[in-house]
């Protein structure tokens, strides 16, 4: 082989495979209405996800398995614990925090930005993960 | 040997912030590492959240740092030509230096973005934009106007575009968390299995030609062939990201076929520098430069090619997703791939830079070599067993996330004896590093 045709093989294989990511990204377009519901991606539920960005809750949690791994997966948190159950640590962690061991700081959160973001929990409890997580446990 | 060309020094500066910071990062993964063990630990001033947003930020700065600095070094020799303008140089690296300092202070008081590794607020991201500009322009400029264009040239050049390029989707910032996150991994996934390893086979490509007095033309036949197979497989490879997170299921056949042969790309690295170094022409005497090269190829084998293959199947990703298998497999294949590139690219490039002629012996760099390389293996296994741990009591038995983290407490700790011996070779290393000299003669 020589150099011309490795480069040529190179140029080949990356306008195939890119091509085919572009192909891939259409038909995922295509198939996130049925899974994401869109339509219920209320002003709540997107101010939920920046009440979420603006704590940087993402680099402790995980959300669909991603993040950081230093405190539970919240993708399914409504089904695990139950909203009232989540509201209650919310409302905890804005006053002193939450937890005995490894613990949540206190967050500034209003009843607006909780309200927000247990609406936001449940959108993405009906996200269609395809059957991820295994168990309830996350 | 001395630097060729006068432009090359500007690569200095950029190496000594790229330590500086990798010194930092080091500092804060011992203060998370620690807080899995004691969480009360310089909480609340530093959270968990904060500490490990600073970890990895510095991570990424210190490498595109080195990456910028290897660059300034290589492309002078390798187009036959100064670099087109220093001035460039110097801004692009007092801006980038601000703006990461800036940054990373920033999140010590809570001013971040909320997306994970890409927390940069957006007038950082935008000063990040420009840097990258600067430093793109003053690379085209320099290649356009050498004496020669090498394929090791261009191959940097491209990296660094698409670099860039897939940088700009850390400013979508979709409502939609699916369609977030889908983009979220072109610049994640398609900068560290995509872009950033053109940028390292073309360093690494250098490296031997320098080291071992290989032909050109069979170096740069080996790099097409490496950067084939990264596109190859790592492209289509993004699949194996989007096996849960409310993307098709069509995603686990293209993600599992493409993603398990990932390791291609590391396997002709290690091919590629293995021949290279038996078939040398000459003995050169910047022996640890030549273990760095060799340690960068057969470590991203390891961490990013072994690891990464352990859970990219569906079948077995569905169970360790999100468990510390993962951070085992980023650890391990962060540093054996980016962080040991650079560290090669140092160890050549910076005795050239101060004009060592004669390298007598360099215990000290050598010894910090296999202290980091050997506990930095040890930290992926200790994360790795945790990982294990992990997945059979939370996703098989469905015990409580909390309660599996105290039987998981072995395996922190001995990740963070092994973190305390990898700093420590880290601080042979810096201290060799910054107090040049001993046993080297200079003029």
């Amino acid at each position: 082989m020589t150099k011309a045709s490795a480069r040529n093989m190179f140029i080949g294989a990356s306008v195939i495979v890119w091509a085919v990511l572009l192909v891939l990204t259409y038909l995922s377009h295509v198939s996130f209405p049925e899974r994401t519901h869109p339509e219920k991606i209320t002003a709540q539920v997107a101010y939920g996800k920046k009440v979420w960005e603006r704590h940087a809750c993402i680099d402790c949690h995980t959300l669909f398995g991603e993040g950081a791994y230093y405190a539970p997966e919240l993708g399914n948190v409504i089904e695990r614990r139950g909203e009232e159950f989540v509201r209650t640590v919310l409302e905890t962690a804005a006053v002193q925090g939450w937890g005995t061991t490894r613990k949540m700081p206190r967050f500034d959160l209003s009843r607006e930005d909780i309200d927000a973001l247990v609406e936001f929990f449940k959108w993405l409890g009906e996200v269609d993960t395809a059957g991820w997580p295994p168990n309830i446990e996350g | 040997m001395k630097y060729q060309y006068e432009s090359q020094r500007i690569a200095y500066p950029y190496f000594v912030v790229a330590m500086i910071l990798f010194g930092l990062q080091i500092l804060f993964g011992l203060i998370i590492g620690s807080q899995y063990l004691w969480p009360d630990l310089l909480f609340p001033a530093i959270p968990f959240n904060i500490g490990r947003m600073i970890h990895i930020n510095l991570l990424v700065v210190w490498i595109l740092f080195g990456f910028m600095g290897s660059a300034y070094y290589m492309m002078p020799e390798e187009v036959e030509g100064e670099i087109f303008s220093i001035k460039i140089a110097w801004v692009q690296f007092w801006l980038f230096l601000i703006g990461g300092v800036t940054a990373i202070v920033g999140y010590l008081f809570r001013i971040h973005d909320g997306r994970e590794f890409l927390e940069q607020p957006d007038s950082v991201k935008v000063g990040i934009v420009i840097v990258a500009l600067l430093f793109l322009f003053n690379m085209l400029m320099t290649i356009l106007k050498g004496r020669k264009r090498s394929t090791i040239s261009i191959v940097f050049f491209g990296g660094f575009l698409g670099l860039a390029l897939f940088y700009l989707f850390a400013f979508f910032k979709p409502a939609n968390m699916t369609v977030d996150k889908y983009y979220w991994w072109w610049v994640v996934h398609l900068w560290v299995e995509g872009v950033w390893e053109l940028i390292m086979a073309a360093l690494l490509s250098f490296l031997l030609i320098k080291l071992t007095g290989i032909d050109r033309e069979v170096a740069e036949k080996w790099l097409y062939l490496i950067i084939g197979l990264t596109f190859v497989t790592g492209i289509i490879g993004t699949g194996h990201h989007y096996y849960w997170i409310g993307t098709p299921e069509f995603w686990q056949t293209w993600g599992a076929w493409f993603s398990a042969l990932e390791p291609l790309p590391f396997v002709a690295m290690v091919a590629f520098s293995f021949k290279m170094v038996s078939k040398r022409t000459r003995s050169h005497p910047n022996r640890a430069a030549v273990l760095w090269t060799a340690g960068a190829a057969v470590m991203s084998f390891l961490g990013a090619g072994v690891w990464g293959f352990m859970h990219t199947l569906p079948q077995i990703n569905y169970y360790t997703h999100g468990t510390q298998v993962t951070a085992s497999h980023g650890h391990l294949a962060f540093f054996g791939a980016y962080a040991m590139i650079v560290l090669a690219m140092a160890s050549y490039a910076v005795p050239n830079l101060r004009k060592v002629t004669e390298i007598t012996h360099q215990k000290a760099e050598v010894f910090a070599f296999w202290t980091m390389v050997v506990s930095m293996m040890f930290i992926a296994l200790s994360l790795t067993g945790a990982g294990i741990v992990q997945t059979y009591l939370q996703r098989v038995l469905a015990m409580p996330y909390m309660e599996t983290q105290g039987y998981m407490r072995l395996f922190y700790g001995l990740r963070l004896i092994f973190g305390f011996i990898f700093a420590l070779g880290l601080a042979v290393y810096l201290y060799d590093f910054f107090t040049p000299g001993k046993g080297r003669r200079e003029v």
